[in-house]
C-alpha cells in the first residue's frame, strides 16, 4: 500500500492554554477527499491552522506525518513548498502588493524549494493562464492588490485560483463555502472538482452540508469537541443535517 | 517588483554591507583641518573666479560664528564630527581628460556597484551603446544620463552630446563654473543661502564638486539625468553642490544614487542641492541613499546632514521630491519646496527605513506664499531592529496664500519590539482660505499578513520585504522605472535579519 498523504496520530493542541484538540486521529491516502463537518468551536479551523503550521496552536501530544515525514518538524513555507495547501477561511488583504507579485514570489520560492529554475514574467502568466480555465476563474484577479477590495465570494476565488498555480498535493479547504452565494459556491466546487485527478487529497472543512452536494468527499467526518466522534460516507453528512449536531454532542458527552 | 529572484540573489551577501570595498587609487588630499588658507586652496586647486573665492569665505567667516544644531530627535548619542580632522579635498590624482584615460580603478568601483560606465562605447559612437549603457542601469528602458561623482570631483559625464543638441546643460558645478558662470553665479544660493543653516554653510564655504543642471525654455529633458555619489575616501567629508535649473516651460527628471564603501570611522556628508523652477516648469527629483548604517552596536555609519530645498519660482511650476533613504546612521533632512509662484504645485514622497541602530530624522517643510499653491506629502517610516525613525515636516501658510491646499499622509510601520517610530508634524496657517490636512498612522507587520504568505511558501524574511514593498508602494510609484527595481532590492537588503 502506498504511503498515505497524512496521518494524524492523537493529535492534542491547545491555543492560549485552552485544549481545543483533543486526540484526533486521521488518515488521508492520495486521491482521497475528506470532509470534516462540526459545529462552532469544535476545533476544525484550529485543526487547519496546526496543518499549515500557525504558531499559535501548541500541540501537547501527538504526531503529524505528511508523505511519511514528519510535517511538525516543517516550517509553514516549507509545508507549503512541499505541496500542502490551505484555502483560509478569512483571506487577508495584502495592500501595495499586486497578486502578479504575490504568485510570483509564492511559485518561485516552491520552484526553488525543489531546486528547478525559477519562472519568468511571461512563464507566469502562461501558467495563471492555464490554471485560470482549470478552475473557471478570470484572469482580471491577478491584476489586482492580494484581496484588497475582494468581495467575499472572490476573495475564496482567488484562493482555489492559487490552490491552482500551485498546484498543491493535498489542500485543506476552511469553511470555503462560508459567506458564498450559490453561484460562488458552485464555481468554487467545479475548482476543486477539476483538480480532482485521483492523486491530490483534499480535506475540506465546512459547516453545512451543501458543500458536500457539490464536492462529493469519500469519507465525512463529525469533529465535535476537539475529536471525531462519527466517521462514515456522505450518509454521515445527510444524517448531521437532518438531525443537527446536538444529538453527537449529547453522545459524545454521555459516552466520556 | 520584487522578484524571488533578486531577493534569493541578494540573501546570499547576507548582512555583509554589499557594496563595502574600498578602491586603492592615488588621491590628493588637503591636509585635515578647516581654516580660511584651506577655503582659498579648495578654490585655487579648481581655479575658480574672485567672485566665488569671496562667496566661499563669506560662508567661512559665518559659519564660524555659528553653533552645531541638536534639536534633532535622536535616542542615541552619536559622536559629532570633530570638523578640524577632516580632510576637505580629495581628488583623484590625474585628472581625466576622457573616459578611456579613467582610473580603471574607478571604473571597476562602478562595476561592483552596477554603474554602467559603457558610455565610454557612445562617446566611441559604438552603435546601440547608448540604449544598452541605459538598460544596465536598472532594466528600464528610458535613456539615463550619468554624472558620476568620485568623491569629490566628477569623473565622467556621459550623453553629453545629444542633452547640448537641446541646449541643455549637464555637467560636474566646477565646470559649470568655468564654462557658464553667470548662470551659476545668479543662482547659487538663491534657494539655500550661504548662511541657511551650520551645514549648508559648511558646505557653501568648501563643497569640492556636484552636478550642474539647466534646461533651456521650453525644453523637455529627453532623458533622466542621474548622479551616482560615492564616498571613498577614508575620513573626507563629501561636500557636493547640486544646483538645477529648469526655466520657463521646461521639464527635467534627475535621480540621485548614492553608496559609499564600509569604513569604521563615522564620515560626514554634507551635501546642498538647489533647485529653481520657472513659470510652468517640472522638476522631479528622485534619490535614493543607502550609505552604509554602521553595524549592529551602531559603530560606522554615514552622517547624512544634507540640506535640500526647491523653489516654485514662476507660476504654476512643480516640483516633486521623492526620496528612498535606507542607508546612513544619522538621515537629518529635509527636502523642502517654497511655493511662491501662483498655482505652483509641490510634493514629497518619501521611504525612510532604519534597522540595526540607525537613526533618521526626516521629512520636509512646505512653504505656501503664492496663491492656489498645493502641496502633497507622503511619508513611509519604516523601523526594524533597533532602528528610530522619525518624521518631522511643516506646514506653512503665509498671509498671501490664498486658497493654498495641503494633504499630509504619514504612515509609520513597526518591525520588532525594539524600534521606534515618532512623528512631528508643525502646521502653521496665517491665511483663512489656506487648508491643511494632515493623516497619520502606525502599525505593526500583522502576523495574519505574514502567515498567509509563508502559508504560500513565501520565507518570512521575503514576506516581510514584500508586505513593506506594498507599504511603500504609494512612493515607488512615484521612482522612476530604473530606480522602482533598485528601490525593492535595497529595501530586502536593509531590512536583512531584522525577523526572528
Amino acid at each position: 500500500m502506498s504511503t498515505p498523504l497524512l496521518e494524524i496520530k492523537n493529535l492534542h493542541a491547545e491555543v492560549e492554554g485552552n485544549e481545543i484538540l483533543n486526540g484526533i486521529n486521521l488518515t488521508i491516502n492520495p486521491g482521497e477527499v475528506h470532509s470534516i463537518m462540526g459545529p462552532n468551536g469544535s476545533g476544525k479551523s484550529t485543526l487547519a491552522q496546526v496543518l499549515a503550521g500557525k504558531d499559535d496552536c501548541d500541540i501537547t501530544q501527538g504526531q503529524i506525518l505528511y508523505k511519511g515525514k514528519d510535517l511538525l518538524d516543517l516550517d509553514p513555507n516549507e509545508r507549503a513548498c512541499e505541496g500542502l495547501f490551505l484555502a483560509f477561511q478569512y483571506p487577508v488583504e495584502i495592500p501595495g502588493v499586486s497578486s502578479m507579485q504575490f504568485l510570483k514570489a509564492a511559485v518561485n520560492a516552491k520552484r526553488e524549494y525543489h531546486g528547478l529554475e525559477e519562472l519568468d514574467g511571461v512563464q507566469l502568466l502562461q501558467l495563471f493562464r492555464e490554471k485560470a480555465d482549470v478552475v473557471n476563474i478570470s484572469m482580471d484577479m491577478v491584476k489586482r492588490n492580494v484581496n484588497e477590495g475582494f468581495s467575499g465570494g472572490e476573495k475564496k476565488r482567488f484562493e482555489i485560483f492559487q490552490m491552482a498555480v500551485l498546484d498543491s498535493e493535498f489542500a485543506v479547504l476552511d469553511e470555503t463555502d462560508s459567506g458564498l452565494d450559490i453561484d460562488a459556491l458552485r464555481i468554487v466546487s467545479e475548482g476543486v472538482t477539476n483538480m480532482r485527478d485521483g492523486k491530490r487529497g483534499f480535506l475540506v472543512i465546512t459547516h453545512y452540508q451543501r458543500l458536500l452536494n457539490h464536492i462529493v468527499p469519500d469519507v465525512v467526518h463529525v469533529l465535535v469537541d476537539g475529536q471525531i466522534v462519527k466517521s462514515g460516507g456522505i450518509e454521515v453528512a445527510t444524517e448531521l443535517e437532518q438531525q443537527g449536531y446536538a444529538s453527537w454532542a449529547e453522545a459524545e458527552a454521555t459516552a466520556s | 517588483m520584487t522578484t524571488t529572484e533578486e531577493v534569493a540573489k541578494i540573501t546570499q551577501d547576507k548582512r555583509d554591507y554589499k557594496y563595502g570595498f574600498v578602491t586603492d587609487i592615488e588621491q590628493e588630499f588637503a591636509p585635515p583641518g578647516l581654516n580660511e588658507d584651506i577655503v582659498r586652496f579648495i578654490s585655487a586647486k579648481k581655479g575658480e573666479p574672485e567672485w566665488l573665492l569671496e562667496w566661499r569665505l563669506k560662508a567661512f567667516r559665518h559659519w564660524q560664528t555659528m553653533e552645531e544644531p541638536d534639536w534633532q530627535f535622536l535616542p542615541y548619542s552619536y559622536e559629532r564630527p570633530n570638523y578640524q580632522g577632516i580632510s576637505y579635498y580629495a581628488a583623484p590624482k590625474e585628472k581625466p581628460k576622457s573616459l578611456d584615460e579613467i582610473d580603471p580603478a574607478i571604473l571597476e568601483t562602478y562595476n561592483k556597484l552596477g554603474i554602467p560606465l559603457e558610455e565610454q562605447k557612445v562617446l566611441a559612437g559604438v552603435e546601440g551603446a547608448a540604449t544598452s549603457a541605459a538598460d544596465a542601469l536598472g532594466g528600464g528602458g528610458g535613456k539615463v544620463a550619468v554624472d558620476a561623482v568620485f568623491d569629490s570631483v566628477s569623473v565622467a559625464t556621459t550623453f553629453q552630446d545629444e542633452l547640448e543638441k537641446h541646449g541643455i546643460i549637464f555637467c560636474s558645478i566646477s565646470e559649470a563654473v568655468k564654462n557658464h558662470g553667470d548662470l551659476v553665479k545668479r543662482y547659487l544660493g538663491s534657494v539655500v543661502p550661504y548662511s541657511d543653516n551650520f551645514y549648508a554653510t559648511l558646505n557653501s564655504a568648501v563643497f569640492s564638486d556636484g552636478s550642474f543642471v539647466y534646461i533651456p525654455k521650453g525644453v523637455k529633458c529627453p532623458m533622466e539625468l542621474s548622479t551616482y555619489f560615492r564616498i571613498n575616501a577614508s575620513n573626507t567629508g563629501q561636500f557636493e553642490r547640486t544646483l538645477i535649473i529648469a526655466d520657463e516651460g521646461s521639464t527635467v527628471s534627475y535621480l540621485e544614487g548614492c553608496t559609499a564603501p564600509m569604513r569604521d570611522e563615522n564620515q560626514l556628508h554634507a551635501a546642498v542641492v538647489e533647485l529653481v523652477a520657472h513659470k510652468d516648469a517640472t522638476i522631479k527629483y528622485s534619490t535614493i541613499q543607502n550609505w552604509y548604517p554602521g553595524d549592529e552596536t551602531g559603530k560606522g555609519g554615514i552622517f547624512n546632514f544634507v540640506t535640500k530645498r526647491g523653489i516654485c519660482e514662476g507660476d504654476r511650476s512643480h516640483i516633486s521630491w521623492t526620496q528612498v533613504e535606507t542607508g546612513s546612521a544619522v538621515t537629518w533632512k529635509y527636502p523642502s519646496c517654497i511655493l511662491k509662484g501662483d498655482d505652483s504645485k509641490a510634493e514629497f514622497y518619501s521611504v525612510a527605513l532604519t534597522n540595526l541602530r540607525q537613526q533618521a530624522d526626516t521629512g520636509t517643510k512646505m512653504i505656501h506664499i503664492g496663491k492656489n499653491t498645493t502641496s502633497h506629502i507622503i511619508s513611509k517610516g519604516i523601523s526594524a531592529g533597533e532602528g528610530h525613525n522619525t518624521y518631522r515636516g511643516l506646514v506653512q501658510m503665509n498671509k498671501g496664500a490664498a486658497n493654498a491646499k495641503n494633504f499630509t499622509q504619514c504612515d509609520s510601520i513597526l518591525i520588532g519590539d525594539r524600534c521606534g517610530a515618532h512623528t512631528f508634524p508643525y502646521i502653521d496657517v496665517r491665511n483663512p482660505t489656506a487648508s491643511a490636512e494632515h493623516e497619520a498612522s502606525t502599525t505593526k507587520i500583522a502576523e495574519d499578513q505574514l502567515f498567509y504568505c509563508t502559508a504560500r511558501g513565501i520565507e518570512e524574511e521575503d514576506a516581510v520585504s514584500l508586505l513593506v514593498n506594498g507599504f511603500c508602494k504609494e512612493v515607488f510609484n512615484e521612482l522612476p522605472m530604473e530606480f522602482a527595481v533598485e528601490a525593492n532590492k535595497l529595501l530586502a537588503v536593509s531590512l536583512e535579519g531584522s525577523v526572528g
